[in-house]
């Protein structure tokens, strides 16, 4: 198994498992985070908040979460740093004018540094506050007909888009996943194998289809909530 | 229509291995727009012999664009900025009068220079060695149609098996990786009979010397394919992935 682990495919196939897992992640996020914008003074949005932090099975998989992005940044910096070893210390002189090749395919890991950046900014803001410092104050709502009390996660979320800075480092951030994405989950189905002809061109529609979901997804709800539901 | 050009050429000089390459500027006149690359490269020569200097030295053989041995990185692309062909098959009529066009060897840790333009592609071979075979005793030659190939994988086996070896991919890649070579051989046998026997052992075999010799991780760019002088398709890479997984997971 080491040896399997020590093959630049099994490293590989390490980044692409983790990577289409933090996808899975990014999908119920951006699912939750859509109820920013049901205009119920964040009924629906605490309800739910309040869901995920009692959730024993989401206790489960925060820890899994957090090893899922650690391997996916470890694999990131040992591939990376083997790839610039192999090609050489000459650069060509010419440059590289190959063309049809994205930009995101050959910038990956600055793109995942850009959102490892985010990352620390977001997790500083919410996460923290939510879990360490326990900035949040109670408030009653009613789930399913009985009354309980809550966390107010609603309105830290609400104050901390009211600051435009918050919100352009939000957009910033959620581009570069949208750009890091648009490479990524089709690389990484094809890390797997899952790929041939007819489904190399279906995968690169579907991954791009999908980043750009969560790049204006993410991005509109700071907006939105930045223009139109500050009180 | 045919006509001349005159060019500068700037061109990358090592005396050997371990020797301090730089850049060497020449000039060459009256080129033939229907001369290929490597014909002006000869006409560089010849003047180099007259003015008393040392000709450059590049790796070249069958110049019908079939064994692979030619290379060179012309002006970011190997093979130069023509599209599927080697540098045999480049014609000058793709540069304009008085272009400046750099030629520079394959850069990669696993392709040293030996001198000038040539680098050591062994790897290569020392890659099939490790497992790109087929060991059955086939016997006599048996009748054809005899074992039944569906028309698909014949064909794609035919695509794959296009590849000469000639370094382009690893040339191209950001990552100095060799798989859409290794992708190639593995699938050409791998999608016909003879070859499937030993597809398990000749996937981890070929993949642990690509790794060993320090070639770089795929990391799915795509620029292998466009640079391609055959456009071996990295479809193969896929299933290079699935040929290695499915062997280790058995195990």
């Amino acid at each position: 198994m080491s040896n399997f682990l020590s093959s630049s495919i099994g490293k590989k196939l390490l980044m692409s498992i983790t990577g289409l897992f933090l996808v899975t992640f990014l999908f119920i996020h951006l699912s939750l985070n859509a109820l920013l914008l049901v205009n119920d003074g964040g009924e629906m949005f605490n309800a739910a908040a309040h869901f995920m932090a009692t959730n024993p099975i989401i206790k489960i998989m925060e820890p899994i979460l957090a090893l899922g992005f650690i391997i996916h940044i470890f694999y990131a910096s040992l591939l990376t740093l083997q790839n610039q070893k192999a090609r050489g210390k000459d650069r060509y002189a010419s440059g590289n004018s190959t063309p049809d090749v994205s930009w995101a395919s050959k910038n990956m890991y600055i793109l995942g540094a850009t959102i490892l950046a985010f990352l620390v900014v977001h997790i500083a803001q919410f996460w923290v506050k939510f879990k360490i410092t326990k900035e949040l104050t109670p408030v009653h709502i009613d789930i399913a007909g009985v009354e309980t009390e809550v966390e107010n996660a609603y309105a830290l979320v609400n104050q901390t888009f009211g600051m435009l800075w918050v919100v352009i480092v939000y957009v910033l951030g959620s581009i570069g996943l949208a750009w890091h994405l648009s490479h990524g989950f089709w690389s990484g189905l094809q890390t797997i194998g899952f790929s041939n002809t007819i489904w190399r061109t279906r995968w690169s529609v579907i991954g791009t289809i999908i980043a750009w979901i969560f790049g204006l997804g993410f991005s509109l709800i700071a907006i939105l909530q930045y223009l139109f539901f500050q009180s | 229509m045919e006509k001349n050009i005159n060019l500068k050429l700037k061109v990358w000089r090592q005396d050997g291995p371990k020797a301090k390459g730089r850049f060497e500027t020449y000039e060459v006149k009256n080129i033939s727009t229907d001369s290929s690359f490597l014909e002006m490269m000869d006409v560089l020569n010849e003047q180099l012999i007259q003015e008393g200097k040392e000709p450059v030295a590049f790796d070249h053989d069958c110049r019908e664009g079939i064994c692979g041995m030619c290379s060179m990185y012309i002006n970011g692309h190997p093979h130069g900025p023509d599209e599927d062909i080697t540098t045999c098959q480049l014609h000058m009529r793709k540069f304009k009068d008085g272009e400046t066009v750099t030629i520079e060897p394959w850069r990669s840790a696993a392709f040293p220079v030996i001198k000038d333009l040539m680098v050591n592609r062994n790897a290569f071979d020392e890659i099939i060695a490790a497992g790109g075979y087929v060991s059955v005793s086939t016997g006599g030659v048996p009748d054809a149609n005899s074992i039944p190939i569906p028309k698909e994988a014949a064909d794609e086996a035919m695509d794959a098996a296009s590849c000469i070896g000639c370094g382009a991919c690893v040339a191209a890649c950001k990552n100095g990786s060799a798989m859409l070579f290794v992708s190639a051989k593995v699938s050409q046998l791998a999608l016909l009979p003879q070859g499937k026997v030993e597809r398990a052992r000749r996937a981890k075999a070929m993949v642990a010397k690509m790794d060993e010799l320090g070639f770089g991780n795929c990391t799915n760019t795509g620029a292998c394919e466009v640079e391609c002088p055959k456009g071996v398709s990295i479809t193969n890479i896929a299933r290079l992935n699935r040929e290695y997984l499915m062997a280790k997971f058995k195990d």
